[in-house]
């Protein structure tokens, strides 16, 4: 690492906690990086369209465009399409040695780019929970948000005749951009019912502009006569080569129902993408409302490595709307431990992101929660269901590695193999989690998997350049 | 009280456990996490003789025959192991001359190892470089999921009731008339007997007993890649004993070799050292150029001990009766079962088929 370029500040992730992070950062005179796998930063939520399309504008596009407008003017170096696969130094030293500066191993154009970092703030947002019911392999399921993603990027319909099933917001906002795209919504599905919506309402005021879009999917939701099933779920998903039919249920009935259709989007919430902050050994908790396994921070989104921050949703999930001031108070104390802001300086800088963070985090808190999914969802599932996809390991098998004395979800692995492909649990970890939580009596005791790199799987050929053999630092031969 | 406390349950710790409760006594296991989640249970599952110190050729033969027939003596618990030929290769004149030597001391302990040229070993390997000079072939070779260690030895441990402690961390051994008691995390435990098996640990766990045993801490790094096409039908390593390549029958290849990261006993295995992890991949994408097309999905680590001669440590603790002590032996995972094996043995009172490793020679004594 010796001739590289030391940044005071490096953002992982280019969506909203990251664009200002990132803004604030550099704004502030920090030689500040920001990397993002994607074409454009945005995220999620913000995603851009990819460069020659336009997209209709709607008020996510517009707060996106926004966040990369000020992230332009900030003078942050942007590097897109880096997909960040390693993450090094910081407190990964040897016994004794005093921490290094961060990291970063990127795959960029075939090849790895490596950067380093004082500071590091990862804003990796959240991933989709889905927890399996028969028949969630067929084509023509999808993730949620992976369809979400569809028809922000480019306009692109999952399906034509789609049902929409699962829990939170996005099941309203998917539907009603179904339905403007030029799809038939046959069903939403929606495990919450109408009294978990009401107990929201108190945090959703907070977010009038949130609360009238939503009101409005659900009119154009009636208005098109789309039937809404309230405390309804997934129970199958049947077809030949692909889906043709899912049976919607009661949660707190029997009376099974068919809907006829060609996709299904299902998402059961969001949980925080944590590999990197396990990988870099910070100290996590687990809390359901928030989606899962979170990294334990303090007011600022310090975690406990120093010169480590999280910010949006890696750190719990509370929306986009509250990320942009994480990210800011995330910046804010980086720049503060890295003595470049004064006690001063950043006592009044921040108070008023945080109160901004505060009132977005009331109504993204509200909807984190009705979409923690019942652990009962995980309780019926079949035996014969897969679990981890990549490895193909069923619930049953998950209940014989159990039953064998598997004493958490990383022995659960190594009984079964589940969480050991491409996806490494992104996919599975959840449902698996739930299953062994089951049996050991909470998640807390399931524990947590150990993060390593790569943080996603990396071609062998970028790993290795051009190289001559002589080149290869061959250890010194083991003993004879 | 137990007839004898084992304590760490690795593959040492398993197979002494399983093999004095068959003998007829009462044994207890503990451990202070899960059984075969250290070295035991991380390691690259390497069953080969070209890794294998000379000195341990002959115990590692026949543990290699264990690890094949392991459902037959387990209970049907299984590692998976699979039999296949074995290479070392040699890319430069000055690794040909090791490896001929390697062999050589290799052979006169017992392993059938012939050295082969270039253009054999790629009909043997057809994957292989076109650089190889020459290679040393070895007909007894293969692998084992390592991982399935702990599922594999659980039941026969139980089946011959063995007292299966998890969770359960031992603080220290007081010494009392007729035995030892053990402070665990949940209580005292006595018993006649103990044995020490807790791998990169013996060192603070003999020092429990007053005796000072150095033990060096290796931090050994392992790389997995993605399911990908048949690439490989041997064991693949270097002269060196830097690499380890194989491919699994779910079409993975693992690549060890023993590189360093960044670890310690407190720590455990904490990360890669960059040069390490890019060195270590790159020497397996010489060896076996098709490597390129794969994708890279983990890199892991695991702790392994070395004493001060790189023998094992195996054998009674000098000046304490009835305690014993079984570890540090290179290529431990290889070798593992077949000691455990042993050592019950000399704890039962037979004489042991093969010689031990007394560990006179390694220590410091303190006042106790």
């Amino acid at each position: 690492m010796t001739c590289l370029t030391i940044y005071d500040v490096a953002v992982l992730g280019g969506g909203p906690a990251g664009m200002a992070a990132a803004a604030e950062a550099a704004r502030r005179g920090a030689r500040t990086v920001l990397l993002d796998e994607n074409t454009r930063p945005g995220g999620q939520v913000y995603r851009a369209a990819p460069h020659g399309f336009r997209m209709p504008a709607d008020p996510d596009r517009r707060a996106g465009e926004a966040l990369r407008a000020e992230l332009a003017r900030s003078g942050a170096e942007v590097r897109t399409e880096h997909c960040v696969w390693g993450l090094g130094g910081g407190p990964l030293v040897p016994e004794g040695s005093p921490p290094e500066p961060f990291r970063i191993d990127a795959l960029h154009a075939g090849a790895t780019v490596t950067l380093a970092a004082r500071a590091l703030i990862l804003c990796a947002g959240a991933q989709e929970r889905i927890i399996p019911f028969p028949g969630w392999t067929l084509p023509g399921v999808i993730g949620l948000a992976a369809a979400t993603i569809l028809l922000k990027a480019q306009g692109v319909l999952p399906g034509r005749r789609v049902v929409v099933a699962g829990a939170g917001p996005l099941l309203y906002a998917l539907a009603a951009k179904l339905l403007a795209g030029g799809a038939e919504v046959a069903a939403v599905a929606d495990l919450a019912t109408r009294v978990d919506w009401a107990s929201t309402l108190p945090q959703l005021l907070l977010r009038p502009g949130l609360l009238a879009r939503g009101l409005g999917w659900r009119a154009e939701l009636l208005r098109r006569g789309v039937p809404v099933l309230g405390a309804h779920t997934a129970v199958r998903a049947e077809g030949g080569d692909v889906l043709e039919r899912v049976w919607l249920a009661p949660l707190y009935g029997v009376r099974e129902r068919a809907i006829a259709c060609d996709a299904l989007c299902i998402g059961h919430g969001l949980a925080p993408a944590t590999e990197a902050t396990r990988l870099l050994r910070a100290e996590h908790r687990y809390d359901r409302a928030a989606g899962g396994w979170v990294p334990v921070l303090d007011s600022d989104q310090r975690t406990s490595v120093p010169l480590l921050y999280v910010a949006g949703d890696g750190g719990g999930v509370r929306g986009a709307a509250a990320a942009p001031a994480s990210g800011r108070l995330a910046a804010l104390a980086a720049l503060r431990d890295l003595g470049r802001l004064s006690a001063r300086a950043h006592a009044i800088a921040r108070w008023r992101a945080r109160a901004e963070r505060w009132r977005a985090a009331q109504a993204g808190a509200a909807m984190a929660r009705l979409m923690s999914p019942p652990p009962s969802l995980a309780a019926v599932i079949p035996p014969e269901t897969v679990i981890c996809r990549c490895e193909g390991v069923t619930a049953a098998e998950i209940e014989a590695a159990l039953a064998d004395g598997a004493t958490d979800v990383n022995q659960l692995k190594h009984f079964t193999r589940c969480g050991m492909g491409p996806c490494q649990g992104r996919l599975c970890g959840e449902a698996a989690a739930e299953l062994v939580a089951r049996r050991l009596g909470g998640r807390e005791a399931a524990g947590v998997a150990t993060g390593r790199l790569p943080l996603r799987p990396v071609p062998v050929d970028a790993l290795l350049g051009t190289f001559d053999y002589a080149d290869i630092p061959v250890p010194p031969p083991a003993p004879i | 009280m137990f007839d004898a406390a084992v304590i760490g349950a690795g593959v040492m710790g398993c197979s002494t456990a399983l093999h004095l409760a068959r003998g007829g006594m009462r044994v207890a296991l503990l451990d202070r996490g899960a059984i075969c989640r250290e070295a035991s249970g991380v390691n690259a599952g390497t069953l080969t003789m070209q890794m294998t110190r000379a000195a341990l050729i002959p115990y590692a033969l026949r543990a290699y025959e264990m690890w094949l027939r392991m459902p037959e003596w387990s209970d049907g618990g299984t590692v998976l192991a699979a039999a296949c030929p074995g290479l070392s290769l040699a890319f430069t004149e000055a690794e040909a001359a090791m490896l001929e030597e390697r062999a050589r001391l290799r052979r006169a302990a017992g392993a059938p190892i012939e050295l082969v040229s270039g253009r054999q070993a790629r009909a043997i390997e057809p994957g292989l470089t076109d650089r190889v000079r020459l290679a040393a072939h070895c007909p007894v070779d293969g692998f084992a999921s390592a991982y399935l260690t702990g599922r594999a030895f659980r039941p026969a441990l139980l089946a011959a009731g063995v007292a299966l402690f998890e969770k359960r961390p031992v603080f220290g051994i007081d010494r009392e008339a007729g035995g030892f008691v053990l402070r665990t995390g949940s209580g005292p435990l006595t018993a006649h007997r103990i044995v020490l098996a807790g791998g990169a640990w013996l060192e603070p766990m003999a020092a429990w007993l007053g005796v000072r045993l150095p033990i060096r801490v290796l931090v050994n790094q392992l790389v997995v890649t993605e399911r990908m096409p048949p690439v490989l039908r041997t064991v693949l390593g270097v002269a060196s004993g830097l690499l380890s390549l194989k491919q699994y029958a779910n079409g993975t290849v693992l690549i060890g070799g023993g590189w360093q990261g960044i670890g310690d006993r407190a720590r455990g295995g904490l990360a890669v050292r960059a040069e390490n992890f890019a060195g270590n991949i790159r020497l397996a994408a010489y060896a076996l150029p098709a490597l390129r097309a794969a994708r890279v999905v983990r890199a892991w680590l695991g702790l392994e001990a070395e004493t001060a001669d790189a023998l094992p440590a195996i054998g009674p603790i000098p000046g304490v009766e009835h305690a014993w002590i079984i570890g540090s032996v290179h290529s431990g995972y290889t070798s593992g079962p077949y000691f455990g094996k042993l050592l019950a043995q000399a704890i039962l009172g037979a004489e042991p088929e093969l010689p031990l490793f007394p560990i006179d020679r390694l220590l410091a004594r303190e006042a106790a």
